[in-house]
């Protein structure tokens, strides 16, 4: 693996109000490569989607637990990794389809994934029940 | 970092709800309590969701508005989603909320480049 031009890490409590937080912490990091209003958002959404599942899903909103990313570019190419070490999936590709949610309430429309790959140009997933999940979003920049 | 805020006013039956801030699964529990409480006190025959100050929303502000739209259809009321900023608009289309939900543009709509922060 070639080394990253630029890279930070941040690791922190999966709380629902740390959700701002993480966004605002990689926006912040990827301001120094200019990109667009429209690429910005496009990330600052797709970490917002990743890391709700994390705290939503992977640890089942009881607050407990951490939640670790990490973002490296490559000259224009962005890589933003949303890991955690909650309950995982047993079927990644039913969870990615659009729609698809285990929320009962009717609160959580199922787009999570649906809006990280149509905000990014990769979304790679790696997760297995009780190993939790690394969610990897690609994005370049123009 | 701006968290969200909600306020609402009740008038010959619409209920106005002017959202501002950021709206994420955090945020959107304590927009959905008090759209919920009016929505209880009220029983409006429309809500009118004002989106001219909402900075970010994800897939969380799709959950809350097809929640209020799923219990405002129950009780044969209508939604309206009012200035969505491009960031917003975007996520609604994608969600395709725009072919549930009528979106209506005012004329005091904000600068439409001023809806989505920097950081």
């Amino acid at each position: 693996m070639i080394n990253p031009d630029h890279q930070f890490e941040l690791e922190f409590d999966a709380r629902s109000e740390n959700e701002a937080f993480a966004r605002q912490c990689v926006s912040g990091f990827l301001l120094r490569f200019d990109p667009t209003v429209s690429e910005l958002a496009d990330l600052r959404t797709a970490v917002s989607e990743a890391v709700t599942n994390s705290v939503v899903h992977a640890y089942r909103n009881s607050g407990k637990g951490k939640i670790y990313i990490s973002v490296r570019t490559y000259q224009r190419k962005v890589v933003i990794r949303v890991k955690d070490f909650g309950c995982g999936m047993e079927d990644p590709e039913l969870c990615r389809q659009p729609l698809y949610t285990t929320d009962p309430t009717g609160e959580r429309g199922g787009m999570g994934f649906a809006i990280m790959e149509s905000f990014t140009d990769r979304v790679k997933v790696k997760t297995a029940p009780g190993k939790g999940t690394t969610v990897t979003l690609i994005k370049n920049l123009s | 970092m701006q968290q969200a805020a909600v306020s609402t006013s009740y008038s010959a039956g619409v209920l106005s709800v002017r959202l501002t801030g950021e709206i994420d699964h955090h945020s959107a529990a304590s927009v959905r309590e008090t759209i919920d409480r009016d929505l209880y006190t009220y029983a409006p025959r429309t809500i009118k969701l004002m989106l001219g100050g909402v900075e970010f929303m994800d897939s969380s502000g799709i959950g809350l508005i097809l929640g209020r739209y799923t219990r405002l259809k129950e009780r044969e009321a209508v939604l309206l989603i009012e200035d969505p900023t491009p960031q917003v608009e975007r996520i609604l289309v994608m969600a395709g909320i725009d072919r549930l939900i009528r979106i209506v543009r005012t004329n005091g709509a904000p600068d439409r480049k001023k809806g989505v922060r920097k950081s």
